[in-house]
């Protein structure tokens, strides 16, 4: 009885509450445009630095993009193993790690955990593993979309929604059998 | 026979491998190969067969993707083959939409029908397309037309939908506010949900929500909390773990009620992420938490000293953030600190170096930058000029606070510049002039610094030094009476290396060498006289023996060696460079033959003694240091508007700025030397006025402005007051033209100097005296700003009333907390009412800070 009660002071507090937010939003929204979304891009890229996969979560012209591109792997390619695997540039932090001959680059911004990010990076690879067995260059190069797949289920919207392999992983599988 | 064509072409189209393998193939040709892939494409895509159409499509991506290539002309159809029935085709389409589409594509609101019909699909991998496509491309029209859909999918029992619901809501929410109306109650229900997967989904866009807008989601601390005690998700316990960290700032009863958990959490073999946020948290926003704290440092020590690069780095990050409040964090670890700036990665060598300059202090301050020097003189020239500007900035800051030694700060600046690497020449000859201006006791040694840097031929090369050697030259020349080698001092100021220099400081340099000369010839005179007047009142004990060393040889000589070193700079193309040679150099053919005279006449009152008198006088006047905002303590003049819109001046000058035109047309046809015997002829007339007063407008110009002055007479102040100033100043080299500024020099503005020149180390010694509360009150009475003190006085009395009803409600916090987590609602609710008066006093004491907080939500909290 008494959670029921409790819920529904919740609920009538939150309409009230709710009121306020919605006036202000209308004025914070301008200002508000480029929400924060933790995750903002995921680069792999060979040590020649060719980009092999691209996903951006904010809109970037294609300029924009080969800029960006282009300065973080030089950035990230000059560093070596003893060093850190955080670069800071412009705006982005940039959480990066080497798997043989591909580099992960997650552009997030500074608030987000980066050694959370580095797990994440750890976890992709391994759902790749899982999928392509023992994953490579190639492996990503051919079969972009099923890479773009398997981000998909992972991120939305810049927030990591899906942590668990089998459940990436299902909807792929489908689609190959069905084919 | 076209439909032949397309047969053939989608018989024989390239798949997407294909292409690959051919970009692949075609190594050297690559550029060549895609652009004939594009045409390619752009003839497929056209066909009515959709699978061709898609095919063509996802080539198109790929390249648009990792190529570069253009895809924005195919936006349209990107359209078509999303409303393909295949779920293939489909996907190709929304994520090439995905890719490229944006808010101004022309066509994106072709796609809303198809993806409100796929939204609503029963299928659920179409529903997820969808609505990964809208989490991209949500516009503002899209977001608000497809909101329904989006609210209806927040209750999908298909939990492969909701969490992708949820994750769309936060790009709705931001497009499209009014949708926060219907779905927020949907989103908040999810967090109750037992599902992991959708707990972690609404958790992210919370935390999002939260770190927009904290005070709003206050009301739903108690879901969240409940989150942190029995979550065992690493990832969905940093999320709800930086919500906190929002929340606790802006309600302190937060900070104490979650610091258990989290100190719960630490203490638990746990992933390094989730540990690594929980120090964040603490550090960050429950720093007041002692025992919280503690631990926080502890396991962050555990950090610094891990082999893993990341961990160290992430260890000196977390350091930083509580540096400013919990200084003894930094300074237990200041081994690991310094070791690390011997790091081989320079983010963790630049962590370090930001966590020693939060470290320094009066006391440390020498010892911490002799460490910084030894380390900049080895390293590479990026970390190198980091450490300098750091040590410049952090012993500057409020007028050199933490510097009580200057004569080892300036001796510290003269090492700064002999670094090969240092590029910060700028800001040393600034703070070199700086201090020699707002201290007097430092000249002697500021002097003998700018000696040593000026005699060494080597450094005149280097361009980072020009502005260190013009700040030295201007020194020597203005203290010029703490020398013990004028001649010497010429004869560096002189040296043929400064050929080198650019034409700006050589005119500084030339100056210089007038101010010691005339130092030279005044300290000559006096000694010849009998009754030496006390005129150089500044004069040092050693600065008056050097005056008593002058003999005719030595003055003699100096003046040869300066007539020497600028007779060749009388004819130099630069005309700053040119006119203050020639300046001295009139000065000396002035005064040569009389000085031959003096040794046998001994006459005291001769024109070139009053001369000699005079330009002493000139130089004497002490020059002060300039606040930045000097500017704006001009008072304004009667009539003059600032603030008006001058639109109409640009009729006026553009017919002023025609003749000029013409005019500098005109000069230029005239031959070279004709240029220089105009602008010598004119030095001589400058040279002969020099004395009486400041040159007056040729005649012609003149002519011109008093035109210009009966036309426009609006926009000139008034005529009577320039007179004055003219009249006041006329002997005054200094900024003539800015009459209003020698004013406020002389009653407003003066008292500031003096409080900055009489500042030096009396003040600072008391300082150190003094505990740390003392520290900070100084300040802010010598920044003259009564304002900022009123703040602080406002804020560290409220901080200690706040401080000790803190204290109370901790007590009362505590037993509530307990209460409440076994889950007793009716006995916290009772206790809010017993707590809402106490809370009201301290409210009532917000209310000046915060008057938009929102009364029932605090009561509601707890």
């Amino acid at each position: 009885v008494n959670l029921q009660h409790k819920e529904e002071e919740v609920k009538t507090q939150r309409s009230e509450s709710s009121e306020k937010p919605k006036e202000k939003e209308k004025s914070q929204f301008e200002e508000l445009r480029s929400l924060k979304m933790g995750i903002r891009f995921i680069l792999m890229v060979n040590k020649q630095g060719q980009t092999r996969l691209a996903q951006y979560y904010e809109w970037l012209t294609l300029e924009e993009r080969r800029a960006l591109e282009g300065e973080i792997v030089r950035k990230c390619l000059a560093r070596n193993d003893q060093q850190c695997s955080f670069v800071e540039h412009r705006n982005y932090k940039i959480v990066y790690r080497r798997y043989a001959s591909l580099f992960f680059m997650v552009g997030v911004d500074d608030d987000e955990n980066e050694l959370a990010i580095l797990e994440f990076i750890h976890l992709l690879v391994e759902t790749m593993d899982k999928h392509f067995g023992n994953v490579c260059e190639l492996d990503i190069m051919f079969h972009l979309e099923k890479a773009h797949f398997m981000l998909e289920e992972m991120v939305m919207n810049g927030c990591i929604v899906e942590t668990s392999k089998a459940n990436i992983l299902s909807p792929i599988q489908l689609m190959d059998k069905a084919h | 026979m076209a439909s032949s064509n397309s047969l053939m072409d989608s018989l024989f189209q390239r798949s997407l491998e294909d292409l690959i393998k051919g970009i692949r193939l075609h190594l050297l040709g690559e550029s060549s190969f895609i652009s004939k892939s594009v045409d390619e494409i752009r003839s497929e895509i056209k066909l009515t067969d959709l699978s061709t159409k898609s095919i063509a499509l996802q080539k198109l991506s790929y390249l648009a993707a990792l190529h570069g290539v253009d895809m924005s002309w195919a936006a349209f159809h990107a359209v078509e083959v999303v409303s393909s029935s295949r779920f293939g085709d489909k996907r190709i389409g929304y994520h090439a939409i995905a890719q490229s589409f944006s808010d101004q594509t022309p066509v994106l609101l072709l796609i809303t029908n198809q993806l409100r019909k796929d939204l609503n699909s029963s299928n659920e991998y179409e529903v997820s397309l969808a609505l990964e496509c809208l989490s991209r491309i949500g516009a503002d029209d899209l977001a608000r037309d497809l909101t329904s859909e989006v609210f209806t999918l927040l209750g999908s029992s298909k939990a492969f939908v909701r969490k992708k619901a949820i994750g769309v809501v936060l790009r709705v929410f931001d497009k499209y506010p009014d949708a926060v109306k219907v779905c927020l109650k949907r989103l908040v229900e999810n967090l109750d949900s037992s599902d992991p997967h959708i707990l972690s989904a609404v958790v992210g866009v919370f935390c999002e929500l939260t770190t927009k807008d904290p005070r709003s989601y206050l009301p739903l601390a108690p879901e969240f909390y409940k989150i942190l005690v029995d979550s065992r998700n690493n990832w969905v316990l940093i999320k709800v773990l930086k919500i906190f960290a929002k929340l606790a700032l802006i309600e302190p009863r937060l900070a104490k009620k979650v610091a258990d958990p989290i100190c719960e959490h630490m203490r638990r073999t746990v992933g390094k992420s989730l540990l690594f946020e929980c120090i964040r948290t603490v550090l960050s926003s429950l720093s007041d938490q002692e025992s919280a704290l503690k631990l926080a440092v502890a396991k962050i020590r555990d950090f610094l000293v891990d082999d893993d690069p990341n961990l160290k780095y992430l260890g000196l990050h977390a350091l930083s953030i509580v540096a400013p409040k919990h200084l003894w964090a930094v300074l237990e670890n200041n081994e690991a600190v310094v070791k690390a700036l011997s790091d081989e990665d320079l983010n963790v060598k630049l962590e370090a170096l930001h966590l020693l300059m939060a470290m320094v202090n009066e006391e440390n301050v020498s010892e911490i930058s002799r460490i910084l020097m030894n380390y900049a003189r080895k390293s590479d020239p990026l970390f190198c000029n980091e450490v300098i500007t750091s040590l410049l900035l952090a012993c500057s800051r409020n007028s050199y606070e933490i510097v009580v030694d200057f004569d080892w700060y300036l001796s510290l600046l003269g090492e700064m510049a002999r670094i090969p690497h240092c590029q910060r020449g700028q800001e040393i000859g600034h703070q070199m002039i700086d201090i020699g201006t707002r201290i007097k006791d430092v000249r002697l040694e500021l002097v003998r610094v700018s000696r040593s840097l000026l005699i060494d031929p080597a450094l005149l090369g280097n361009q980072f030094m020009h502005p260190i050697l013009s700040a030295a030259a201007w020194a020597s020349g203005e203290y010029v009476e703490f020398s013990k080698t004028p001649y010497e001092i010429a004869e560096a100021l002189l040296q043929p290396r400064t050929s080198l220099l650019p034409p700006s400081i050589r005119a500084i340099y030339i100056h210089s060498t007038f101010k010691i000369l005339v130092f030279s010839l005044r300290g000559y005179f006096t000694a010849q006289e009998p009754i030496s007047p006390p005129l150089v009142q500044e004069s040092t004990s050693s600065g008056s023996s050097a005056v008593n060393c002058f003999t005719y040889k030595s003055i003699s000589s100096l003046m040869n060696m300066i007539e020497l070193g600028l007779r060749s700079l009388s004819g130099t193309l630069d005309v700053e460079v040119q006119e203050r040679a020639k300046n001295v150099l009139g000065f000396i053919g002035m005064i040569e033959h009389e000085i031959a005279e003096k040794v046998t006449g001994q006459d005291n009152e001769t024109a070139v003694s009053s001369a000699i008198v005079f330009m002493e006088d000139v130089f004497s006047d002490e020059l002060g240091p300039v606040s930045s905002t000097a500017q704006e303590k001009v008072p304004l003049p009667d009539g003059l508007e600032i603030k008006e819109n001058l639109e109409d001046l640009q009729e006026i000058c553009g017919e002023f700025l025609k003749p000029i035109f013409e005019s500098n047309s005109n000069t230029n046809s005239f031959s070279a030397s004709d240029k220089i015997s105009f602008s010598v002829t004119k030095l001589s007339i400058r040279d002969q006025q020099e004395a009486s007063s400041s040159s007056s407008p040729p005649p012609e110009s003149a002519s011109l402005l008093a035109e210009h002055r009966k036309r426009h007479d609006l926009y000139y102040l008034s005529s009577q007051k320039k007179d004055e100033h003219n009249d006041s100043n006329g002997n005054n080299n200094t900024l003539n033209e800015y009459p209003p500024a020698n004013e406020i020099s002389g009653d407003s503005f003066n008292p500031k100097k003096k409080m900055n020149q009489s500042k030096p180390r009396p003040v600072v010694v008391k300082l150190d005296e003094g505990d740390d509360d003392l520290k900070t009150k100084p300040n802010a009475s010598s920044n003259d700003e009564p304002l900022s003190r009123a703040i602080q006085t406002a804020l560290m009395g409220k901080g200690m009333g706040k401080e000790r009803e803190k204290d109370n409600h901790e007590k009362i916090l505590d037993s509530g907390i307990k209460e409440q987590s076994s889950g007793k609602e009716k006995k916290t609710k009772k206790k809010n009412g017993e707590k809402s008066s106490k809370h009201r006093s301290r409210r009532r004491s917000d209310k000046e800070a915060s008057a938009a907080k929102p009364v029932e939500i605090v009561d509601f909290l707890l």
